[in-house]
């Protein structure tokens, strides 16, 4: 398709349900996979409720996407940093969010953790190394 | 330079997309290219050619529609929001047994890759929306 | 150099501009556009977070949105520049790269 390889950040900052944000932000994500980009998603603000554990739909209706997120790693999007500072003003820590883990190919298929914590300078540092930034 | 411009919000409730049409014709006018504009979320409802805004008001779709006719815009209305929201060109209402479009001139509706390689060629991405 | 940062929402609606405040880096820009031109006005309860950044940082408001809000010069935060939607373009062609704070 392109020969290009731009870096591209998936931010993402708006809890799932009470809008589409999140959702459609997936959308974009799993098409964008085919397209052989170096993917990151940033999870910050609202967005680390995307990724907690436990959540059902069944009684509000809406589409329950929440498992997609651990099968991004079938589609090579392998780096969803997380802010710590946004868990923890939520009351949240890692222990409340999915385990998403991708297979290393290039270390015998190891399963490996595809949420990396990073502190809110770090958050900063990934978002400034970024040729394409979409915000949902 | 060239720009590739992301519209999520429709229009009249959000300022985003008269945002976007104001950057537009701004960086138009300033030699740059606008390579693509790209409607995303309820943003797909900025290509309808059905809204009858009250004469006074400004007419959202037709500017676009103007301005994309001026300088060869390629306006492009994502599918999959748009299925959601009721957005159909002709081939779409006729695949999928509906008995009417609403697709305005200059726009056309396609799939998200258009969002990923609008995101490759262009030299600098901006989002308008909510 | 660095990223054009704009921000869209009134700081006393929600936290958007104080994050962005929080990530942008030394020698960015953050442009307030649409209603995140009331973070701009002097006085308000952001104006220390935005002060302490405004050296770092250069800010910059929407012109068009401050008149459309009828927001006069005067009650403009120090250190803040109003550029027309021209120079919006300008910031976007002259950084790295443009993050909307949505």
């Amino acid at each position: 398709m392109s020969e290009t390889v731009k870096k591209f950040l998936y931010v993402n900052r708006k809890a799932p349900y009470g809008t589409i944000y999140a959702q459609e932000a997936l959308e974009v994500v799993l098409i964008g996979a085919a397209f052989d980009q170096d993917v990151s998603l940033a999870f910050l603000d609202d967005g680390v409720f995307q990724l907690t554990k436990g959540q059902d739909t069944k009684e509000i209706g809406l589409k329950n996407f929440s498992a997609t997120y651990r099968a991004l790693g079938d589609y090579e999007v392998t780096k969803l940093y997380v802010e710590k500072e946004s868990l923890e003003e939520r009351g949240l820590t890692l222990d409340d969010l999915q385990n998403i883990e991708y297979e290393d190919e290039d270390d015998d298929y190891a399963e490996k953790p595809s949420i990396r914590l990073v502190t809110r300078a770090e958050m900063a540092e990934v978002m400034a190394d970024q040729d394409v930034v979409l915000s949902f | 330079m060239k720009f590739g411009i992301v519209v999520s919000e429709g229009p009249y409730t959000h300022e985003a997309s008269d945002s976007a049409y104001n950057f537009v014709k701004a960086a138009l006018a300033k030699g740059h290219e606008v390579s693509r504009v790209f409607f995303y979320h309820d943003g797909v409802n900025v290509g309808t050619r059905l809204s009858i805004p009250p004469q006074d008001d400004r007419q959202i779709q037709e500017q676009w529609t103007a301005l994309a006719k001026e300088h060869d815009l390629d306006l492009v209305i994502c599918i999959a929001a748009a299925q959601r929201r009721g957005l159909l060109d002709k081939n779409e209402a006729d695949r999928q047994g509906k008995d009417a479009n609403n697709i305005a001139e200059g726009f056309r509706i396609s799939g998200l890759g258009q969002l990923i390689e609008m995101g490759i060629q262009a030299d600098r991405t901006v989002t308008f929306g909510d | 150099m660095g990223t054009l940062h704009t921000v869209n929402k009134s700081p006393f609606q929600n936290q958007t501009l104080l994050s962005c405040l929080a990530h942008a880096k030394d020698g960015d820009a953050i442009l307030m556009i649409e209603d995140g031109v009331y973070g701009a006005t002097t006085g308000t309860v952001v104006s220390d977070a935005l002060a302490s950044k405004s050296t770092d940082v250069t800010l910059y408001v929407l012109g068009a949105d401050l008149a459309a809000r009828g927001i006069d010069a005067g009650r403009m935060a120090e250190g803040v520049t109003s550029v027309d939607y021209e120079g919006f373009v300008e910031l976007a062609v002259t950084h790295d790269r443009v993050q909307n704070w949505l």
